[in-house]
């Protein structure tokens, strides 16, 4: 099984590389339909790699050559340096913090030369994940120690920190995508739960009444006192616990987020989560209001502007969509950002819904399929790896999605495959192929 | 190892479906579920452009165009497209320094923003626009765009014409297809014929992009409606006339109208003080507009149609005629008037003292005798065939009132007012239902509560000359391109046979006392030589309550005339208020006016009194004291609001007070000397601030 003549395509998982080919090629005709306009010379256009769907085209192209190197390269390269890599990926971001150049806001990217420019926060996601997945493939972990899961945690959020620190806060909520995998090794889902249900509740404080929420809260808690009744009666304690949780949880929603907001946030931070959530925000103070007013001087318009936008295009699309090209609001840049985070307004107002539905099937199918490789490996690393790139694509993917429906904050992260750039481009390329080349390997344990 | 927690793999796969599926929820709800993006979409990108049509044009009835369209162009400057251009050579054609080309980019930006085109200067001057046209490649930002302007260039008619404004929401509301920043008559003719002025406005869909820029056409202007341009009027007006009407009216306050009677088209009809029609057209409208809306002489306000005068002596044919065909007087009929009418309780003055000067209706007519048309006034209210007083003054009531006096008369021009002929019910008011013929005998000379305007009386003369129809004044002849859906006109083609049951010769006596008074009665000095012209001065006495006191003023010039007698083709009513004698200042104009139409030419005797009258200053003393009186209530109604009374303070100090009161005494005289033939292109010069 395991011969190396036998070429690099022995093992290799057609249908991945397929999805993969589809979904570039669909991002490469998205950023086309976005920027194109009706006096471009369309061959030029492909060929001058002065614009953006040509030079997509040639990361795309490189993309490919780098996927076809890392199939030819042996899959224990990987794991051995795994550690180093990680090494390799903070000093790229610290690095950054020396020769950074302000782009958009973020003082994330590290500018080579005039035309490329490397963004280390999301490439660290591949490195990340290698270390993660060798550190929970470790014979000596054991992964129910509580000190073991500190130190993957620890291995996954110290890039998120550096990430905070450059003001990519986006990039940072990526890394706890990471979260899954760990559940998928062990960790105990109440984390996961608690996590979320805190996420939860915080996001319902902003948008409910605190008093109807205050109500739901409490219609929960004696929801589960039925429910749990029989225990309930044998041991004094679960109800002790369930009040608790009440207690802490209105606790929180009446003071913790409140102290928060007025205290810990500045003004315009609490502005972009309460525009995030399409609320508006009424500053308390002429001081907050002026201070909102600087911060937001230099952008030209809000978050808020580019959801209503966004919403309105892909609205505006109904069932099959306007065509390609024929999109009015993303033709005519209504859309900001659409060649890069917001490319899914241009499948929603071209292809409607139902093309927008096909469109998420395919990443549906990629992600089913990722997992399907992740859970006939033998080793664990690669199992930890398979996961981990599901669950970087997944966080990816969610989050960008809803985020130009309306449903989650505007953060900036690119759609895999699809929102222009090169570094992203790659970095999905390279993590899917390294999976590929793991796989291809799956009857060997790696050590 | 690897069966090791396999069944999270599972929990996995649930939560990657559960989040598409909500997703997909989402997007069911946007997509197909909420039809409001799709129309907002359309807001965000189509943009409806109005295509304005020319409005139509006014010609007189010799196709002269009193009022045009005049294309001027401003020129647009779009900041963001403003790139390496030669700087110094384009402010060299402007006549502009360099800072001042930087802070109207940057007016220019702050206004509109950086990438929509703004105006850099409006209202081209010719030369200028010739300059810039041939340069116009160099300067890449700029361009030019049309702008259709009203021009007058007879400078005349301007309260027959009316202006274009913006439409106000009263507009808006009361018709529909307007929008905010269309532009609508706004009085006279421009107002009244808006519908065939107007044309259709026609609407081309633009794409426009996320900065409002127009990227192309919707659809290859499938959905696009053409403009259609507005129909242009030919009126009965004779604008040579209208500006000889104007000047002699220069600086006195008074109307002239002077009406065809075998159609009713309106000739000339000047109202005094007036206003330069050009000056409500270019970019200094709205500042000239406030100025004669403060101006207390009310030159906006057309004198013609709205000024109510008693009629005084004018009134005298319509009297006699009104007797003569109820019977209670004969052409015989006189009355022996030694200068003052004494049959009732207080004693009517008459001018005339000589013995005889009232011994027939037509030396009466012709002397204008005030005792014998008391007297008549008193046998037609008092008529025995009636038993009562109050049937005799409703009978006579209804005959003036076909005379066309005491309601609006229907002229083709907004706002017109309607004069008074009282009827029983003010007199049971004023005299708590005591009254008799003498109680209101001075109405016999068009006094007590008669009140008319000048274009009722010139439309009464049309009647008399007529004897006994007319047609409903107007302007407009006829409208190009009517069909038969147009009855703005229909109105104007009825005849109106009034009066013509009184008989030819009973019109005939009156006339021919009207044709003795050019003769050898009041207005013999104005006869035309070679024309015989029927006339009646009028010198009517009127009041005014100035700071609440009723105030007799100085009497009231009327004259109405109509020439030729033989076969009438004008008629005339003149007013010049607080003049003195008719005789003096009203008969001179009516007869040249006269002369002027129906010779064509002025013989030079006439020539030199035109230019003696048009240099004659008349206008009313009074108006100072009001100019001040609402001058100094405004300015400390200011010092109440503002708190600074330095503008108040010139009202109260008695040496600028009196110096204030000087300088408005000079002032107060409108603009008088128009030059009449000023090219539109000169009037309406672009006004450029130089310190922006």
């Amino acid at each position: 099984m395991n011969q190396r003549n036998a070429g690099i395509t022995k093992g290799i998982d057609w249908p991945l590389v397929w999805i993969w080919a589809i979904l570039c090629c669909i991002g490469v005709t998205c950023i086309f339909a976005a920027t194109y306009r009706d006096t471009d010379n369309i061959l030029q256009g492909f060929i001058s790699l002065k614009t953006d769907y040509s030079r997509e085209l040639l990361y795309f192209m490189m993309g490919g050559i780098v996927g076809v190197f890392i199939l030819l390269t042996d899959s224990k390269f990987f794991m051995a340096t795994a550690n180093l890599g990680y090494a390799f990926g903070i000093f790229l971001m610290l690095l950054v913090f020396v020769f950074h150049s302000r782009v958009k806001g973020t003082e994330s990217i590290i500018r080579i030369g005039n035309l490329f420019q490397l963004q280390p926060a999301e490439m660290c996601t591949i490195f990340v994940n290698l270390a993660l997945a060798k550190y929970l493939s470790r014979i000596e972990t054991d992964f129910y120690k509580t000190k073991s899961q500190l130190i993957a945690v620890s291995i996954a959020l110290i890039p998120a920190m550096l990430s905070i620190l450059q003001k990519e806060t986006g990039l940072a909520l990526v890394y706890f995508s990471f979260f899954l995998v760990m559940f998928r090794e062990g960790l105990a889902p109440q984390v996961l739960v608690v996590g979320f249900s805190f996420a939860v509740l915080v996001v319902a404080t902003l948008l409910l009444d605190p008093n109807l929420l205050a109500l739901i809260l409490t219609g929960i808690a004696a929801i589960a006192i039925y429910f749990l009744r029989r225990q309930v009666k044998r041991n004094r304690g679960v109800l002790v616990l369930i009040v608790g949780i009440w207690f802490v949880c209105v606790g929180i929603q009446r003071f913790v987020v409140p102290f928060i907001f007025d205290h810990v946030f500045k003004a315009y931070q609490v502005k972009r989560i309460y525009d995030a959530i399409g609320k508006d925000y009424v500053p308390k103070n002429e001081a907050a209001a002026l201070e909102i007013e600087q911060k937001s001087a230099g952008k030209k318009k809000d978050n808020n502007y580019n959801v209503k936008q966004s919403k309105i295009a892909i609205g505006s699309g109904s069932v099959i969509g306007k065509g390609l090209l024929k999109g009015t609001q993303t033709h005519y840049e209504f859309v900001p950002e659409q060649s890069t985070d917001f490319i899914f307004c241009t499948i929603g107002e071209g292809f409607g819904f139902v093309g927008s539905v096909i469109f998420l099937s395919i990443y549906l199918l990629l992600l089913l399929r990722i997992i399907f490789i992740a859970e006939r490996q033998r080793s664990t690393f690669s199992r930890c790896y398979a996961y981990g790139v599901a669950s970087v694509y997944f966080f990816h993917i969610a989050v960008n999605v809803c985020m130009t429906i309306g449903l989650a904050p505007v953060v900036g992260i690119p759609l895999p495959f699809m929102s222009y750039g090169g570094t992203s481009l790659l970095t999905f390329t390279i993590m899917l192929f390294i999976l590929i080349r793991l796989d291809a390997d799956r009857q060997m344990v790696l050590r | 190892m690897p069966v090791f927690n396999q069944s999270r793999s599972n929990i996995i796969r649930l939560i990657f479906g559960a989040m598409f599926l909500i997703i997909f929820a989402q997007l069911f709800n946007l997509q197909i579920f909420s039809s409001k993006y799709k129309k907002l979409a359309q807001e965000n990108a189509l943009f409806p452009k109005r295509i304005y049509p020319n409005r139509g044009i006014i010609f007189d009835r010799n196709q002269k165009a009193i009022l045009n369209n005049a294309i001027l162009y401003d020129l647009m400057v779009t900041p963001s497209q403003v790139k390496n251009i030669d700087t110094a050579y384009f402010c060299q054609i402007m006549g502009i320094d360099t800072a001042e080309f930087r802070d109207r980019i940057l007016d220019a930006k702050f206004k509109n923003g950086p990438f929509r085109p703004t105006i850099f200067e409006d209202l081209l001057e010719p030369d200028l626009y010739a300059k810039l046209e041939e340069n116009i490649w160099r300067f890449s930002g700029f361009n030019l765009q049309e702008r259709p302007v009203r021009v007058y260039p007879f400078n005349a008619a301007a309260h027959i014409m009316g202006y274009v404004g913006e439409v106000d929401s009263g507009v808006m509301k009361r018709s529909s297809g307007y929008q905010l920043g269309d532009y609508v008559g706004r009085n006279g003719l421009e107002q009244y014929y808006e519908k065939q002025l107007m044309g259709q406005r026609g609407i081309e869909f633009w794409l426009k992009d996320n900065k409002n820029r127009l990227v192309g056409h919707y659809e290859n202007k499938i959905y696009d409606t053409a403009a259609v341009a507005g129909k242009n009027l030919r009126t009965y007006i004779d604008v040579t006339l209208q500006q000889f009407a104007e000047k002699l009216l220069a600086n006195k306050v008074g109307a002239i109208v002077a009406i065809e009677p075998k159609t009713g088209g309106i000739i000339a009809m000047a109202s005094s003080p007036d206003f330069d029609p050009n000056s409500l057209t270019g970019p200094d409208k709205q500042k000239n507009y406030g100025m004669l809306n403060l101006n207390v002489t009310s030159p906006l306000f057309n004198r013609a149609i709205k000024g109510q005068y008693p009629a005084g002596s004018t009134y005298k044919p319509l009297g006699a005629l009104i007797a003569l065909d109820e019977g209670v007087i004969t052409p015989a009929s006189g009355y022996d008037c030694h200068g003052v009418y004494l049959a009732c309780s207080h004693p009517v003055k008459c001018d005339e003292k000589f013995a005889g000067h009232a011994a027939t209706l037509r030396l009466a007519i012709a002397h204008s005798c005030n005792s014998f048309f008391c007297n008549t006034f008193r046998q037609t209210i008092d008529n025995p065939q009636f038993h009562s007083v109050r049937k005799g003054l409703m009978k006579w009531k209804e005959y003036v009132n076909a005379f066309g006096l005491g309601h609006r008369i229907g002229v083709d021009l907004p706002s017109e007012d309607g004069g008074n002929i009282p009827d029983t019910t003010s007199y049971d008011k004023d005299y708590n239902h005591s009254w008799n013929s003498c109680t209101m005998v001075t109405m016999g000379i068009g006094q007590d509560k008669m009140l008319i305007t000048p274009v009722q009386m010139a439309n009464a003369m049309c009647i008399v000359a007529n004897k006994g129809y007319f047609y409903v004044p107007h302007f407009v002849k006829s409208i190009d391109g009517e069909t038969e859906t147009d009855t703005v006109l229909n109105k104007y083609k009825t005849k109106h046979e009034v009066l013509t049951h009184i008989p030819d010769d009973v019109y005939e006596t009156v006339i021919s006392g009207m044709q003795d008074v050019t003769e050898i009665g009041t207005a013999r000095a104005v006869r035309i030589p070679g024309i015989n012209m029927c006339a009646k001065t009028g010198t009517a006495e009127n009041y005014l309550v100035v700071e609440h006191r009723r105030t007799k003023l100085k009497n009231n010039a009327m004259f109405v005339c109509f020439a030729p007698r033989e076969n009438p083709k004008i008629a005339i009513a003149v007013v010049v208020q607080n003049a003195g004698y008719g005789a003096a200042w009203a008969a001179p104009i009516g007869s040249l006016i006269a002369e002027k139409y129906l010779n064509d030419t002025l013989r030079p005797e006439s020539v030199k009194k035109a230019e003696l009258i048009a240099g004659t200053d008349l206008m009313p003393k009074y108006f100072v004291r009001l100019q001040f009186l609402q001058d100094s209530t405004n300015a400390s109604k200011r010092a109440l609001q503002t708190h600074d009374s330095t503008r108040l303070m010139k009202y109260i100090t008695p040496s600028s007070r009196a110096a204030l009161l000087d300088t408005l005494r000079k002032a107060i005289a409108p603009p008088s000397s128009k030059n009449p033939m000023i090219k539109p292109k000169e009037i309406i010069k672009p006004k450029v601030d130089s310190t922006k």
